[in-house]
């Protein structure tokens, strides 16, 4: 009988975790939830769009779908990646769109109980506050939860 | 359940109000053909029933006066002068925004409504006030269908037997339609015997439960003239094998035949008519009546008698001929267009494969290629098929016009009439669908601002009615709107002092006309005094050159002064596919829409002319073009071993030439467009974007904005315009 109330209590707290996908950007470590990841894809040269800021790579074909390719470390304010077959595309979707992210590499898989996420602590850059949601601890390491509707904002004015 | 069945229903409206709307525009138009009439009166009463099933209390209200009204005119007792028209005009619009207000909620406007009824009622007799749902006629003589004088058949009211075959089809069931309730609406008329025809009922094994096998023959006594005997029968029209035979009428055809025979003396025909030979069809053994044999006449009629007692027999034809729409299906869009995409991918896939077999390296590739034609020409097959699905007239829009040109007439105190052409001409569905917009502007502007007050028309010595002109044609493979009015032209002085006011140009600007009329589209321009409940919302003409770019059209305005105003749309025939050339610029593969490009030719160092500091001129036979370097245009950079070598002359809306620099032309093909919609911004040079054969993407260019861009080429054409100017 007690065992059997555990095993709920151990199923319910189980819930409260959530998975998140761990990866490298420009050598930080920045995870994203799982469920919002659509597919993780090697990475393959981009057509590029014309006037578009550095941090847009260009547009890719998703299996016959246009989808802009950002690429993640120049957004957050860090040196731009040359991207290479080592690397990969992060296919989320945002807004409803499908838009892909480019990471230096993917980590792992990792569960987070959402008690254990803490507030970005103020630092005097705003890019950082505005695009991380929190910062959780995970093996010595801090990984950073990235905001994405604050990184990609809804479609957005390319400017020459 | 329920919900799917009223948006038929409002599916349904839609077309019935088309319908309507050009029934009444043929009657505007001076054509008062009983048959447009009775079309007319046939839409409006199905509106009616539909509204009833569900309740929809006020439109059955409004669509029962409108249709009373319309009686009253098919039974020619009410003449269709200018007045009525414009009410009925008035009353069907107002029936359309009844349907809207039922579909998406919303209020009517209840004054107007009330002032329509009143109008309405004003031609409706007393006793037809009441709200029963008979499905015919309300009675009366209809001297038009009327069979009556001929024949020495006298119009007063006697005694006459009806023979009636009635066979309905399987058709006429799943309408919903009961032969018990058109029986008992002709047992109303008069003495009716009902006998059941089941010769044709098969076995139960034999039988299909959705055909119709049962038919009935009729014998009616009544006073009633044949028409109101044909009304009954009016809503199964082409639903079922219906033959009328009148004793009056077997004499009629009787002595018409006569007098044909004593024409040619051919020997007397068994049958009399079309009619009685369909009844002689039904001629079982159970059938109370004899075809009627015709008996002779001695005398011989004139020929006009004979002309006019067949003449409705060639309608009657004409009707079984038709036998209901052709058939058609409805269709989710949806649908469609996962099959217009999947077709896409198709030609895409084709690409694909054609460029790996080319990279296979092998010897002999024949037969495969051969293969490879054929799928091609099937995926442009099916391609050009699941387009048709989606091209459409623009009639329904353009007949939408005619209720805003209306509106707007009516808000403004002005009179103009909205002239149609070329409104069977073609257009894909969304296209049409997101021009609705931009049209309802233009003319609500022209309306607004072009069409000058009918006084100030008549001293200018211009018709007092305002006349606009809105027309479509397809020209070479895009398709072209033009919406014309004959007012005042644009107030040039005016509308270049606004833009001044509005900081849009500098005060000291010097502006060609064109440049001046093109001012109208200028962001946040509107040229309207004071805020007027039509146009001037805030919104200005910026807004439908937005929706014209945004379909990959072009809109211009030519204006003369006192003459009137024309806004010309050029749109693609459709938004999924183009031909485009394949070119190369700066390592990036890139496409130009065909349509844009006059020529294109390999250029040597010798047909490079230098202008000023940067800018370059390339001489064609004798003629000097601009350059426009597509990769700066594009803010790309070449590496050292690329070189622009070749050249595409386009030229724009306006006219003006340009030739293109790339770097190679590798091929000409057909490419889906895939919208940048939603992906980015609008990338000034760039239309949107392809899949190429290799799977990449490739930007398809709009050269237009691309030498807008450029800065020699804009620099060489305000120099030209200067020196034109001087």
């Amino acid at each position: 009988m007690q065992a059997e109330v555990k095993q709920t209590d151990q199923e319910v707290k189980h819930a409260e975790h959530s998975e998140f996908v761990s990866f490298t950007v420009a050598t930080q470590a920045f995870c994203l939830k799982i469920t919002q990841i659509r597919e993780i894809r090697r990475w393959s040269p981009v057509t590029i769009l014309p006037h578009a800021p550095a941090d847009v790579l260009g547009v890719m074909n998703l299996r016959g779908a246009v989808i802009p390719i950002y690429d993640l470390s120049a957004r957050f304010g860090l040196q731009q990646t040359e991207a290479s077959e080592r690397n990969v595309v992060i296919v989320v979707s945002v807004h409803g769109k499908p838009v892909g992210l480019l990471a230096e590499s993917v980590s792992e898989i990792i569960s987070i109980n959402p008690d254990d996420i803490q507030d970005t602590p103020p630092v005097d850059s705003r890019n950082t506050m505005e695009y991380i949601q929190g910062i959780i601890s995970h093996d010595d390491t801090m990984v950073r939860i990235i905001n994405l509707d604050a990184v990609i904002s809804a479609p957005e004015q390319v400017m020459p | 359940m329920s919900g799917s069945i009223q948006d038929t229903f409002f599916e349904e409206c839609e077309e019935l109000l088309e319908a309507t709307d050009e029934g009444l525009t043929a009657i505007e138009g001076g054509d008062h053909n009983p048959e447009v009439v009775n079309a007319i009166f046939r839409a409006v009463h199905s509106i009616k029933g539909g509204a009833g099933a569900f309740g929809l209390d006020d439109l059955v209200a409004f669509a029962h006066r409108f249709e009373t009204v319309f009686d009253e005119v098919r039974s020619n007792r009410l003449d269709l002068d200018e007045k009525l028209i414009q009410l009925l005009l008035r009353s069907s619009d107002h029936l359309s925004a009844l349907v809207e207000v039922a579909r998406d909620g919303g209020q009517i406007d209840e004054p107007h409504h009330d002032t329509l009824l009143a109008a309405l009622d004003e031609y409706i007799p007393e006793e037809e006030e009441d709200l029963t749902f008979e499905p015919m006629g309300l009675g009366g003589p209809a001297p038009m269908m009327d069979l009556g004088g001929l024949g020495g058949v006298p119009a007063k009211p006697q005694e006459e037997t009806y023979r009636i075959r009635f066979q309905p089809l399987k058709e006429m069931y799943g309408t919903g339609n009961e032969p018990f309730f058109l029986f008992q609406a002709l047992k109303d008329l008069g003495d009716l015997t009902v006998k059941l025809d089941e010769n044709e009922l098969p076995g139960f094994d034999a039988m299909d439960m959705d055909e119709a096998y049962l038919a009935w023959d009729l014998v009616l006594i009544t006073k009633e003239p044949r028409s109101v005997v044909e009304a009954v029968f009016e809503f199964v029209e082409g639903l079922c094998e219906l033959s009328i035979a009148g004793d009056g009428d077997a004499e009629a055809e009787a002595n018409a035949l006569a007098a044909l025979d004593a024409m040619f003396s051919a020997p007397p025909l068994p049958e009399a008519s079309l009619e009685a030979a369909a009844a002689a069809e039904g001629e079982a053994p159970a059938a109370p009546f004899e075809a009627p044999v015709p008996a002779p006449v001695p005398e011989a009629k004139p020929a006009a008698a004979e002309e006019k007692a067949s003449a409705p027999k060639a309608e009657s034809g004409k009707q079984e001929q038709r036998g209901g729409p052709k058939p058609t299906l409805r269709v989710e869009l949806e649908r469609v267009d996962r099959l217009i995409n999947a077709v896409g991918e198709l030609i895409i896939n084709h690409s694909m494969l054609a460029q790996q077999i080319a990279n296979l390296n092998v010897s002999d590739t024949r037969d495969v290629e051969t293969e490879l034609e054929g799928f091609k020409n099937l995926a442009r097959d099916i391609q050009e098929g699941v387009m048709a699905i989606r091209a459409q007239p623009v009639k329904p829009l353009f007949q939408r016009m005619a209720r805003i040109v209306r509106e707007a007439s009516a808000a403004t105190g002005k009179t103009c009439k909205l002239v149609t052409e070329g409104e069977n001409t073609e257009v894909d569905k969304t296209v049409i669908e997101r021009l609705s917009d931009p049209l309802t502007h233009i003319l609500r502007n022209a309306v607004d601002h072009g069409i000058e007050k009918p006084e100030d028309r008549e001293s200018a010595g211009k018709v007092r009615t305002g006349e606009i002109r809105l027309s479509a044609s397809h020209r070479s493979g895009s398709v072209c709107i033009e919406i014309r009015d004959d007012g005042a032209g644009v107030n040039r002085p005016r509308v270049k002092q606004i833009a001044i006011e509005k900081g849009l140009i500098p005060e000291n600007a010097e502006l060609t006309d064109g440049e001046i009329d093109n001012l109208l589209f200028a962001p946040g321009f509107s040229t309207a005094k004071e805020i007027s409940n039509l146009s001037g919302r805030g919104v200005g003409m910026d807004v439908v050159k937005n929706a014209v770019t945004g379909l990959g059209g072009r809109i211009n305005i030519s204006s003369a002064p006192g003459k009137g105003s024309t806004f010309t749309i050029i749109l693609p025939l459709t938004l999924a596919v183009m031909d485009g050339m394949v070119v190369s610029v700066a390592d990036q593969t890139m496409v130009v829409p065909i349509t844009s490009i006059v020529e294109t030719m390999r250029g040597s160092d010798d047909m490079i002319n230098s202008l000023g500091a940067d800018g370059t001129l390339l001489s064609i036979r004798g003629n000097f073009v601009p350059i426009c370097d597509v990769a700066g245009a594009l803010g790309l950079y070449r590496g050292s071993d690329q070189q622009a070598g070749v050249y595409l002359l386009v030229e724009t809306e306006t006219g003006q030439r340009c030739a293109l620099a790339v770097d190679d032309i590798h091929d000409q093909r057909q490419v889906v467009i895939k919208s940048l919609d939603g992906v980015c911004g609008e990338i000034p040079g760039v239309a949107a974007a392809t899949i190429l054969g290799d799977g990449k993407i490739a930007m398809i260019l709009d050269p237009e904005s691309i030498i807008a861009a450029s800065p020699t080429a804009a620099a060489f054409d305000t120099e030209r315009r200067m020196s034109n100017a001087s």
